[in-house]
């Protein structure tokens, strides 16, 4: 569980701001390596122009991408919220791909973020809350009839809203703890077969080959398993912001 | 578990550098260069577009060129076919004035010539007459002694040729 422990680095453990402690930790630090990462992505993505290079090419795809998501799910008023949900993919997606970064074999490790609910809250919470923003103040109280789908008898008008509204406040948990979960386990994997590999090797030379070598094999499989869970996860944080974001704009 | 066991000492920096980041992800990159990149792929899209319909119109206007062209070749391929119909009909019909005109010379010529010859033919019997008459009129007084008048020798002649 090493790989998840949040260390102050660069003795900044004493920063706070009004009693509450903002050290600079490991998990910061990738945060923003991931932020300076998509920067550089995009900025070297905006030559702007008439015929694209490739990494132009490779920029105007994700934006491209966000859009098509957008327009798909929300209709002609999604283009509003492109740069919003497409942030959030590009944050999830460069932060599950660099916590995936094989550094141990320089003898650092990497941190993956996205593997802490405190972290994954705070961007389910946002979307959350723009999901709200965007109801209320589109629809006002009428907002709420979100909650009565199309065709429901009118004797289960006692039952149904509540489902739709436990289901709707449910909404910030499972967006965050999915993301959390998928990322801790895919990680905590790796880490349970990489020490199958060194525990059997250490038992001796007969135990290594049996079950050492194929968790190795596993490992490898699992590492390409991973990088494709990194994408769908943050493909999967975006479709479904961009899903909540169509109830708020559309009302059903 | 560290993301439960620390989460009473880590959860404000967890917090305050996730919305930094995230933050900065959102407010430089998100709104200050995606809706760059977006308006130059728009603009892209809209010069194709516009290339496309250009290219589009220009097709179209060599089309209608070449419908006009050929209308006028078709046009001046009749006309000259016309005027050489014409003037084929103008060159037979002067033919046939000539021949026309040339047949009836040369049958004049020759009704001349005929009548010509009719006549030379005429005097020539007539003088053949004459001659067999006077011919006659000899061998009769030479033979019976006989004086037979010029007339009733013509006579003869004429009743034996």
């Amino acid at each position: 569980m090493h790989q998840f422990t949040i260390e102050p680095m660069f003795g900044t453990d004493h920063w706070a701001i009004g009693g509450y402690n903002i050290a600079f930790t490991n998990s910061a630090m990738w945060m923003v390596l991931a932020a300076v990462v998509i920067w550089a992505f995009v900025a070297l993505g905006m030559k702007r122009q008439l015929v694209p290079g490739r990494w132009q090419m490779a920029v105007e795809t994700m934006t491209g991408f966000i859009d098509n998501l957008l327009s798909a799910n929300v209709g002609p008023e999604g283009k509003k919220f492109v740069p919003y949900v497409f942030s959030l993919f590009m944050f999830i997606l460069c932060a599950n791909l660099l916590g995936l970064l094989p550094l141990g074999v320089i003898g650092s490790h990497a941190f993956t973020f996205t593997s802490h609910f405190t972290a994954t809250g705070v961007l389910a919470i946002l979307s959350f809350s723009i999901v709200l923003i965007v109801g209320f103040a589109r629809h006002g109280f009428h907002f709420f009839s979100l909650f009565v789908p199309h065709g429901t008898p009118g004797w289960l008008l006692w039952l149904i809203p509540v489902i739709e509204l436990v289901s709707f406040l449910v909404r910030p948990f499972s967006l965050g703890l999915r993301l959390f979960v998928a990322m801790m386990a895919g990680h905590i994997l790796l880490e349970v077969l990489s020490s199958f590999v060194i525990n059997s090797a250490n038992a001796g030379p007969g135990w290594g080959l049996m079950i050492g070598v194929p968790s190795f094999l596993l490992m490898i499989g699992i590492s390409a398993l991973e990088l494709l869970v990194a994408v769908i996860q943050a493909y999967v944080f975006a479709l479904l912001t961009s899903l909540y974001i169509n109830d708020a704009v559309n009302l059903h | 578990m560290p993301q439960i066991a620390q989460l009473a000492a880590t959860y404000s920096s967890q917090i305050f550098w996730m919305l930094l980041t995230f933050g900065f992800v959102f407010f430089v990159i998100g709104l200050g260069m995606v809706p760059k990149v977006q308006s130059t792929v728009d603009a892209r899209d809209k010069k194709i577009a516009d290339d496309l319909d250009a290219a589009k119109a220009s097709s179209a206007a060599a089309d209608a060129l070449e419908a006009d062209w050929r209308a006028k070749e078709n046009a001046a391929r009749s006309d000259a076919q016309a005027r050489l119909a014409a003037a084929k009909a103008d060159a037979a019909k002067d033919r046939e004035a000539r021949l026309a005109a040339a047949d009836a010379a040369i049958g004049e010529k020759l009704a001349a010539a005929e009548a010509q010859i009719e006549a030379g033919r005429g005097k020539a019997l007539g003088e053949i007459e004459a001659v067999a008459a006077e011919a006659a009129t000899d061998i009769v007084r030479r033979l019976a002694g006989a004086e037979v008048s010029s007339d009733a020798a013509l006579q003869a002649v004429k009743a034996v040729i």
